[in-house]
């Protein structure tokens, strides 16, 4: 041990008029097991008390502290200082609207990408409380939950080439991630077609670069990079069933 | 001033909340949740183990049903719950175990076959069946007598939470995320909604309905070390006992988890002990099989953590930076194992601690895990004191866990309290209309608003953070795992002391502008600090143990003189301690006091005709 860290952090707070962003610099002696939650918690409550960041679980488990950590989307939470440099530079992420400093708003967005990729079972059933369930693999359980295991924490988004190319639409790795998890889903009845009216344009699946910054970035290693390959695959199927319809009149295509 | 109207004002959008919105939202009425953070951060997503339902599908569940549950929830509350709602809330345990499946949840299966399992570090095979493959499994927990935690992987609370706010999505309820409800809104007789403080602008806000919820979870970290998660402060219990006519039910029964993570107090799931993991002192030797020779490390939360820590203070723990520990020991589950079943333990002791749960030993110790205590309501999740108020899950006292809450149980009291005080909630809204009166929210905006330039012009010198971590201090150190009369007489001093400092704090920024993090952390101080009253008030008052709550000097179950709810109240302003009132624990005595069958204690039997008067039912 024995370091002093040097914090350079970025400050800006959109409600204050007066406010110009800027990076603002701070320093701690480091201790044993420092992580970014134990550290930003002594700069507020011991150096500047209007220092805005956000932290809720600090076990990693509810994603709300990611941020630019020396440039890469992580949570902030797991991380921990002596696997970085002693120059430590905090930023916001990028894409999502900044609240204040280190604060962005991942709630609405998050919000609004569940409503765009309609992120529930859709089934046609009703619930019958007397009924037994319905019976499921155990490995198919596991494997939904493979996919499941998304925090909406936002770094697959902050680390999207093209994301950052067109902030306002590109739907991320999240949302192709979440249509995989309710692909593979029996109680989920929609057909292909339905994902791609969702999915299989320019802001979903067919605009992803291929760049993979999400699969690097992602703190809970959901296997981002094999969902994409089979969502580009069944959306390219369904693509060319749509140009097969566009092309051949509708009654000679069976089905 | 934003005002918004809506028919239910959910304060809170975890499990619970999110659940009633959903009864609510099903029969036509429209809600608006209010939540500190986005919904899917809501501490319920924490909750790894699982859920109990007696669907008894697995083979180690066979012949398992609601009466078992029942029986084991009310035993595992040292019979302080309140039996009609343990009752009715293992009756539908299995139904809303069934409807979350309905809405997505990728719930663990039967497989067929031969399995494996520990227990007490001791491999044990079993052999499901292949009629039931496929049904919803079951993990062991400790305390119950069957295997009736179902769970997917060491995520339950993630996956519940998001199946959860997806029907809302779904559904199209509003979620007002990074809102905080700051005062409740009432005339003394009936609740009108909520003032609440916008955390990213700062600015004071009106919500007004038919009904309100309080569903804001437990107060955890009022204690120094706690595995909550930063924002259980307990907001909901505050500002209903800040009305003064709403009473804290049992704010003493606070419960320890056995296995927080050393130092950092993020709680390893009970799974690992359910699953067959062991707990190891500074020898590397097991002692709850000396201490609890049945259950052993499968003993209910209370009497695990009690042990470790009489373990500890005969000076077998593990010295460290941070204090003596102890070592949970789950190697011999195997690589497979750990990294499916317990896949979140092993991510947590690799990112948290740098360990390999694989190879290595976890360093663990007791910290402060669940408030049983909370908004005391009746059976339909009515709040005493106020009517169109309500509250579920961690938040209220209902009481479904009465001294001490079984694992497993919290999840599911959540979706089934929301499910049930749901719709118990529609009833209320079918067939009532609300006066709200302006004068009414106009002085309850105003005091609000006067609380705040206090604060920003107080030039007071106590400083926030130093007066938390004091309260912290006092809770850990003389209102924790062990108790005794003159530890709590001098916390209740020491708490008095800080409340009395918090009208003297002032804040070191300036900004006005936005929700500053100080100011918030400020505004929320002296309610925590009442709700710690109600602690150690509560605590030194009760002369037994029970459950969770220990006394030294009084280690004797007391059902003669204390077979009783605490209900604490906040009576006045000015009031420098609780007010504390008493109430039988429940109407019904299905099953009449008797012994837990571990945690062994003397028992001061009862000699009310109407507890005992039933003979004891043998299971």
């Amino acid at each position: 041990m024995g370091r002093t860290l040097k914090f350079n952090i970025f400050r800006f707070n959109p409600e204050d008029p007066a406010s110009v962003a800027r990076m603002d610099p701070f320093y701690l002696e480091e201790t044993e097991a420092m992580t970014l939650f134990i550290a930003l918690n002594l700069i507020r409550e011991n150096q500047d008390p209007t220092l805005m960041f956000d932290f809720m679980c600090r076990a990693g488990i509810c994603g709300s502290c990611a941020m630019l950590i020396n440039g890469r989307p992580d949570l902030a939470c797991h991380t921990k200082t002596k696997d970085l440099p002693g120059d430590i530079t905090l930023l916001p992420l990028p894409i999502f609207k900044l609240i204040g400093d280190l604060c962005v708003d991942t709630g609405t967005w998050f919000r609004a990408m569940n409503e765009r990729v309609g992120s529930w079972v859709h089934t046609s059933k009703t619930f019958d409380p007397q009924e037994e369930e319905e019976r499921m693999d155990n490995a198919l359980a596991e494997q939904i939950y493979e996919l499941e295991r998304c925090i909406e924490c936002g770094c697959c988004v902050a680390a999207c080439g093209k994301a950052n190319m067109v902030p306002e639409n590109f739907m991320g790795a999240t949302a192709f991630n979440r249509i995989v998890r309710f692909m593979i889903d029996p109680r989920d009845e929609r057909k292909n077609d339905e994902y791609f009216e969702v999915v299989g344009n320019e802001d979903g699946i067919f605009g992803c670069l291929g760049l993979l910054g999400c699969e690097d970035t992602c703190p809970k290693n959901i296997p981002l990079q094999d969902q994409l390959g089979m969502l580009r695959r069944k959306m390219g199927f369904s693509q060319v069933k749509h140009l097969f319809r566009a092309l051949l009149p509708a009654k000679r295509i069976a089905k | 001033m934003d005002t918004f109207y809506t028919d239910l004002v959910c304060v809170g959008a975890g499990l619970a909340g999110e659940r009633v919105a959903i009864a609510a939202a099903v029969a036509g009425f429209e809600s608006i949740c209010l939540s500190v953070v986005p919904p899917r951060r809501s501490h319920s997503s924490a909750a790894q183990g699982g859920m109990q339902a007696s669907l008894g599908n697995c083979c180690m569940g066979q012949g398992d049903c609601p009466d078992l549950h029942f029986a084991d929830t009310v035993k595992g509350s040292d019979w302080g719950c309140d039996q009609e709602v343990a009752r009715l809330f293992a009756q539908t345990a299995p139904v809303a175990v069934r409807e979350m499946a309905f809405w997505g949840i990728p719930w663990n299966r039967v497989v067929a076959g031969k399995g494996v399992y520990y227990k007490a570090g001791k491999a044990f095979e079993k052999i499901e069946s292949a009629e039931r493959a496929g049904a919803i499994t079951a993990r062991d927990f400790g305390g119950t007598a069957k295997w009736r935690t179902c769970y997917t992987s060491d995520g339950t609370g993630h996956t519940l939470l998001y199946t959860m706010d997806n029907e809302v999505v779904r559904l199209g309820v509003k979620v007002h995320d990074r809102v905080e409800a700051v005062s409740l809104i009432h005339d003394g007789g009936s609740c009108m909604g909520v003032v609440a403080r916008c955390l990213k602008t700062g600015k004071l806000r009106v919500y007004l309905g038919k009904a309100t919820l309080i569903a804001t979870g437990g107060y955890g970290k009022l204690y120094r070390e706690s595995t909550n998660a930063v924002i259980n402060w307990g907001d909901g219990a505050a500002i209903a006992l800040n009305t003064g006519l709403i009473p804290i039910g049992n704010p003493e029964a606070v419960q320890f988890h056995p296995t927080g993570i050393v130092p950092t107090n993020i709680l390893v799931t009970e799974g690992c002990r359910g699953d067959g993991g062991t707990l190891k002192d500074v020898d590397e030797e097991r002692f709850m099989n000396i201490y609890e020779p049945a259950k052993q490390e499968l003993a209910s939360r209370d009497v695990v953590s009690r042990w470790m820590t009489h373990h500890m203070r005969m000076g077998k723990g593990v010295p460290s930076a941070y204090g003596p520990h102890l070592w949970l020991d789950i190697r011999h589950l195997g690589a497979q194992h750990i990294k499916t079943k317990l896949r979140e333990v092993d991510e947590i002791c690799r990112e948290f601690l740098d360990r390999d749960p694989i190879t290595q030993l976890i360093p663990v110790r007791p910290a402060q895990h669940y408030s049983m205590g909370g908004v005391r309501t009746d059976k339909d999740g009515a709040a005493y004191g106020l009517r169109g108020l309500y509250a579920a899950g961690e938040a209220a006292c209902w009481d479904l866990h009465g001294f001490n809450r079984l694992g497993g149980n919290s999840l599911a009291e959540t979706v089934v309290a929301g499910r049930i005080v749901g719709e118990k909630i529609v009833e209320f809204l079918k067939g009532h209309e609300s006066d709200f009166k302006t004068s009414v929210v106009r002085q309850a905006v105003s005091r609000e608003q006067k609380r705040i330039e206090a604060l920003i012009g107080s030039g007071g010198n106590e400083n926030v953070y130093e007066l938390r971590a004091a309260m912290g201090d006092v809770l850990m150190d003389q209102v924790g795992i062990f108790r005794n009369h003159a530890d709590l007489r001098d916390a209740v001093e020491k708490l008095q002391v800080i409340y009395d400092r918090c009208r003297k704090m002032g804040l070191r920024s300036s900004c006005v502008h936005g929700a500053n993090p100080e100011l918030s952390a400020a505004l929320r101080l002296p309610g925590m600090v009442r709700l710690a009253l109600c602690i150690a008030q509560g605590a030194l008052t009760r002369t037994e143990s029970r459950g969770a709550h220990a006394r030294e000097d009084y280690p004797e179950r007391n059902d003669r003189d204390w077979l009783k709810r605490t209900l604490a109240f906040w009576k006045n302003e000015d009031d420098v301690l609780p007010v504390l009132e008493y109430e039988k624990p429940s109407k019904v005595w299905e099953m009449p006091p008797g012994e837990r069958g571990y945690g062994a204690t003397k028992i001061i039997c009862t000699l009310d005709p109407e507890i005992c008067g039933l003979k004891p039912e043998t299971n």
